[in-house]
């Protein structure tokens, strides 16, 4: 078997994604609005999948694009563009996260326990192509429901590092994390996640160790 | 002589394995062993199965309410930052 490599962003063509900075930079209003209607979907779904609840997440779309227009020439273009509006929306995002569980809940930074032993339980093969058994909206459904069911710690780490695809470095700047503190919560992540898929798309008929 | 890794170790290197930036010779050690040991085989495919499934979901459309609202709070901060009132269309 050989390593997935990380695919990068989806390429829409005829975006040009540093044409359209250096324009929105020079006051055109146009290419700031392409900039929105290319990314406020995934910044929308970002903020709901961290803050779960639709308000918070208006208002993270609403903050982060209009922090981004503000402060657009302090955008040195070190990174792309889409990685800063991702660090300013998730600073959003946590910030809604931390008002509202601040009474409650243990904070994003709580310690992790490691019981490695726990971490593969459910070792089966998968159907061929599992997901083309449900609609879309099923599926989405049913990857929502396992992303939401992952600790806020785990789950913040996946989203900006397997669905946002921010580097191992982005992520642990963004999220002001150790680099080994990422990796280790994306490996519990992605193992969770793992498990939770693993139940539902299975190869049916099979007991678990029925491809020895 | 190459060392045998044990499935333990090679869980903890599964990630820098998926994500194909671990050094050459620890590469060939945890692809020796994934081809070895069926169990870490199934979780190594999963999860990158996983990891696909989650990468291929495209973002559902924004509710037209709520991109209209963000439309009318960019376009009056451009008005505020003095670019002449131009309208934001998407």
């Amino acid at each position: 078997m050989t390593p997935l490599v990380s695919t990068s962003t989806t390429v829409t063509p005829g975006f040009d994604e540093s044409a359209l900075v250096a324009r929105a930079k020079a006051g055109d209003a146009a290419a700031f609005s392409e900039l929105v209607s290319h990314y406020d979907r995934r910044v929308f779904r970002m903020a709901k999948q961290i803050t779960q609840n639709d308000e918070d997440a208006e208002d993270v779309l609403q903050e982060t694009f209009l922090k981004a227009f503000t402060h657009l020439d302090n955008f040195q273009g070190n990174s792309k563009f889409y990685t800063w509006l991702v660090r300013i929306a998730v600073n959003e995002a946590l910030m809604k996260l931390r008002k509202r569980r601040s009474d409650r809940t243990v904070p994003l930074d709580e310690p992790i326990d490691t019981g490695e032993d726990e971490m593969v339980r459910e070792i089966a093969v998968w159907d061929e192509n599992p997901e083309d058994s449900y609609s879309r909206e099923e599926l989405a459904e049913i990857l929502d429901q396992a992303i939401q069911s992952l600790k806020p710690a785990y789950r913040t780490v996946f989203i900006l590092r397997d669905i946002e695809e921010l580097s191992i470095e982005e992520t642990a700047e963004a999220l002001g994390l150790s680099i080994s503190a990422v990796k280790s919560r994306l490996l519990r992540a992605r193992l969770q996640l793992r498990e939770k898929l693993t139940r539902l798309f299975k190869r049916k008929g099979d007991d678990a160790f029925a491809y020895l | 002589m190459t060392r045998l890794l044990t499935c333990k170790q090679f869980l903890q290197e599964l990630n820098d394995y998926l994500d194909d930036t671990l050094d050459p010779k620890l590469k060939s050690e945890l692809q020796k062993h994934v081809n070895e040991c069926p169990n870490c085989w199934v979780v190594c495919d999963t999860t990158q199965k996983t990891l696909k499934v989650f990468k291929g979901m495209e973002p559902k459309p924004i509710p037209e309410h709520v991109q209209t609202k963000l439309m009318q709070a960019l376009e009056r901060r451009l008005k505020d930052k003095g670019c002449g009132g131009g309208k934001i269309d998407v």
